[in-house]
């Protein structure tokens, strides 16, 4: 049970509080509603490098990073395809650094070229150290637009090409933040040896005076149902074949999510699974194998990957795959099989409360979701799904016909 | 109206305080350390044992039967052994380091009947089945084929074996490593070293008088030592005296980097102190390499250096990926930094901030009851008390930039320090 308040202000920040006496520290993490979804297909990867600009000194405060270190405070940020989140942690003594800082990035940033350039060059490492100078690295960005042809999912958070991070201009950074930066589009958690009292205070003190601005209505191109199997087929400078599959599966918000992350669990989640026994280790086939959900808030992904092992061909190693997909359409899957994913996804909950950091996270992804308190309620959730449910949904998803297949093959 | 412009005050952190441990040695010779706090109805307990020494004709024995643990015992096969831990929402987790080797179990605290009894069953009946050892072979070698192709392993590897030699600190798996393993030779190496005379239990999170119960019954007069232990100290480590190291990669759009040299370990008086100085140059976001060649010259995405200590060794090091055309600018800026410690005063302002974060990380880094843990891990395997973590805050507090320009002309001298460049140069 996380326990926690949450108030709006006048501008409509929305903020939580999670007092948690434990510790001596204190979390101030700000989630905007922004993400690689909401980019301009011709300027990708921009909420991405937006998020490093934030660091790059704001209205006024030329820096962002050595007040916070002086105060013995650390942080971070990441953007995803749905949204991007800023993370303080420091000595509870010390919150009101968090508030000084974050309320004035978020009233203003300093806009400066010098600051524009270097980040562009950052990110551009960035992208060829995670993306292209990695085995296998890219397959994001061949993934993606085989899965999705309309959506803006079809990009990924990196962006399309360097070359849209080259071209991006400081009016093009004046104006996303106009559009995306305000309070109304931002969740604000504060956790840890903290008041309500204290953190009503300081965010009225710091935030209240920011210009609600203008509310960014998000319509974005919905990615129609799949009707066709695709297929691509990459050679590549990597050491083994490697086979992935994905199919399109609902919004984070469907009713069914709690089923298909469990059947996701079944086939994939930990040594007792059914892919790693039956693959890796009876037919051995694969060595290494893996099956994951996305967690979109538009349509998702369901991903299963494999690395065949040397004489095994990729249409075996697909066959075998689809064995597996085929063998959970057709039977229900055992009670015992369902109680175990059941267990496992309760046990992660109790153990994620043991971080501060996580559950700040957690309440700040919730609250997006509609309902910070939907975190009290999610484990219920996945215990009540049935294996009717499971096997329901592996004969939704499961088809050729909503399957994207992208092979890498190892030039020798 | 208030002043966006000025900072609100701040308080420097005085106090940290640690929780100590509870200890009890059990009949057997198993030392078992407990950190009770939290309100999560959990524990985390781990199984740690010293390695065996280095063998250079069996160099892999240490990792692999660790590795292979959960592999199967003379009641249990893996896949039994898999379904009983998950089933029961538990976590269990191998690993290997260079000095010791652990099992780790995560469980809620009802299903500890059930899940203990598993972990018994691994430290008392492994046998390292041949047809897994097969898979284990197998699936390693392709997992180290996709790591040879990453520039950075590349670069680690190399570096590792030029400061640290051919000793386990220096070691990297080669493909053909992995013919030379035996179930023979890794049962015999299982006997010798996962013994309750070689374990240390550290046990944290809730616990209650049956959850100790339930651990000192199942791991004291039923888990006997049935053979001597064997040697556990390793040899001495002779450095390479070649001190350059290219591979070339003509394709590559970055080249990965590593620099650094042996160095004092955390036993030594200087070696708190040195950890001032490393911050300063590359342990935190701020710091010098990072505001040089990342945030100046947008050279890299990311670039830190760090102090790595064991037993009886120590190094310093430096690493980053940087793109492939600017390799030899990020080289000379690194070298420029590591002079001007050498040469000019850290400022007070920047030292005051470093003092600052450092504390702030320290009290930062005590999440939870499971980094209270941690931190005694840190001081008991080195060999020291909770006295280091005292003198760590006071010399944090303390330390002037007389100190930091003393040890940087002591232990820094970059035409001395080991150089790895995978990539283009």
């Amino acid at each position: 049970m996380v326990k926690f308040n949450r108030f709006t202000l006048d501008n409509g920040l929305r903020v939580i509080v999670h007092e948690d006496n434990t510790t001596p520290m204190a979390v101030l993490n700000i989630l905007y509603d922004v993400g690689a979804r909401d980019e301009d297909p011709e300027q990708t990867g921009f909420a991405h490098l937006f998020e490093h600009l934030m660091f790059g000194g704001s209205v006024n405060i030329p820096v962002y990073d050595e007040p916070l270190q002086r105060v013995g405070g650390e942080n971070n940020a990441f953007t995803s395809n749905d949204i991007t989140n800023y993370y303080i942690t420091l000595p509870s003594a010390n919150l009101e650094t968090a508030f000084w800082l974050e309320s004035d990035r978020m009233l203003s940033l300093a806009f400066s070229e010098k600051s524009l350039e270097v980040q562009r060059n950052v990110v551009i490492e960035e992208f060829k150290q995670r993306y292209l100078n990695q085995p296998y690295g890219d397959v994001w960005l061949k993934l993606r637009p085989l899965v999705y042809k309309t959506h803006p999912y079809r990009w990924a958070t990196i962006g399309k090409t360097i070359k849209h991070i080259e071209d991006a201009k400081i009016e093009d950074v004046k104006a996303f933040f106009k559009k995306h930066y305000n309070p109304q589009n931002a969740i604000m958690v504060v956790g840890g040896n903290v008041t309500t009292e204290q953190v009503k205070e300081l965010s009225e003190k710091w935030f209240g005076a920011i210009p609600a601005g203008e509310k960014y209505h998000r319509d974005l191109p919905q990615e129609p149902e799949q009707t066709e199997a695709r297929r691509e087929t990459v050679t590549a400078k990597v050491p083994l074949n490697d086979v992935y599959i994905a199919f399109q599966m609902g919004a984070r918000t469907d009713a069914d999510y709690y089923a298909v992350e469990l059947l996701s669990d079944v086939l994939s989640r930990g040594n007792s699974s059914r892919l790693y026994k039956s693959l890796i280790k009876e037919k051995q086939i694969f060595s290494e194998v893996h099956a994951y959900i996305t967690g979109s808030l538009d349509k998702g992904m369901f991903v299963l990957e494999g690395k065949p092992l040397d004489g095994i061909s990729i249409e075996q190693g697909e066959a075998a795959l689809w064995e597996e997909l085929e063998k959970i359409k057709a039977e229900e899957i055992p009670a015992d099989e369902l109680t175990k994913v059941q267990n496992k996804t309760e046990s992660t909950m109790i153990f994620s409360e043991m971080s501060l950091l996580d559950k700040a996270m957690n309440l700040a992804s919730f609250e997006l979701l509609g309902d910070a308190d939907l975190i009290n309620h999610e484990t219920a959730k996945y215990l009540a799904v049935s294996a009717g449910q499971v096997k329901e949904q592996a004969n939704k998803l499961f088809r050729e016909d909503n399957s994207s297949t992208l092979i890498y093959l190892a030039e020798k | 109206m208030i002043n966006r412009q000025l900072a609100p005050e701040f308080r420097a952190i005085d106090n940290i305080s640690l929780i100590r441990p509870q200890h009890l040695q059990l009949d057997n010779g198993v030392n078992i350390f407990c950190f009770n706090s939290g309100d999560q109805e959990l524990v985390r307990i781990e199984w740690i044992f010293s390695n065996l020494t280095f063998d250079p004709a069996k160099p892999l024995l240490n990792m692999a039967v660790n590795s292979m643990l959960t592999d199967g015992t003379t009641t249990l096969t893996a896949a039994q052994i898999a379904d009983k831990i998950d089933f029961y929402g538990a976590f269990l987790q191998v690993d290997y380091g260079y000095e010791n080797s652990q099992v780790t179990l995560y469980s809620l605290n009802k299903h500890l009947h059930h899940t203990l009894p598993v972990i018994a069953d691994i430290l008392n009946n492994s046998i390292f089945p041949e047809k897994e050892l097969e898979t284990f072979k197998r699936n390693q070698q392709q997992k180290l084929q996709v790591s040879l192709q990453k520039n950075d392993v590349v670069a680690r590897r190399a570096f590792n074996r030029a400061v640290y030699g051919s000793t386990i600190f220096g070691y990297a798996a080669e493909m053909g490593d992995y013919q030379t393993l035996q179930q023979d030779d890794m049962l015999a190496h299982y006997k010798k070293m996962y013994q309750p005379a070689n374990c240390t239990i550290v046990i944290a999170g809730k616990i209650e008088s049956e959850t100790l119960t339930l651990l000192t019954d199942t791991f004291d007069k039923s888990w006997p030592n049935t053979s001597e232990i064997g040697v556990t100290i390793q040899p001495d480590i002779k450095a390479a005296t070649d001190l350059f190291y290219f591979t070339e990669k003509p394709e590559a759009l970055q080249s990965a980097i590593r620099i650094g040299t042996p160095i004092i370990n955390r036993s030594h008086a200087d070696f708190q102190p040195l950890q001032v100085l490393n911050t300063v140059l590359g342990g935190y976001f701020g710091s010098r390499l990072m505001a040089n060649i990342r945030e100046d010259k947008g050279y890299t995405y990311g670039i830190g250096s760090g102090l790595a200590s064991f037993k009886q060794v120590g190094s310093f090091f430096i690493a980053t990926e940087v793109g492939a055309d600017v390799c030899k600018l990020a080289v000379a800026e690194i070298e420029k930094e590591i002079n001007t410690l050498k040469t000019e005063l850290v400022p007070e302002e920047e030292l005051s901030l470093v003092r600052n974060y450092m504390l702030g990380s320290l009290l930062g880094s005590l999440e939870n009851v499971f980094s209270h843990a941690d931190k005694f891990k840190s001081i008991y395997f080195a060999g020291l008390d909770y006295d280091y973590y005292d003198r760590y805050t006071t010399t944090v507090k303390n330390i002037t930039s007389d100190k930091l320009i003393q040890l940087a002309n002591t232990y820094f001298n970059f035409d001395q320090f080991y150089k790895v460049i995978v990539g283009k140069y």
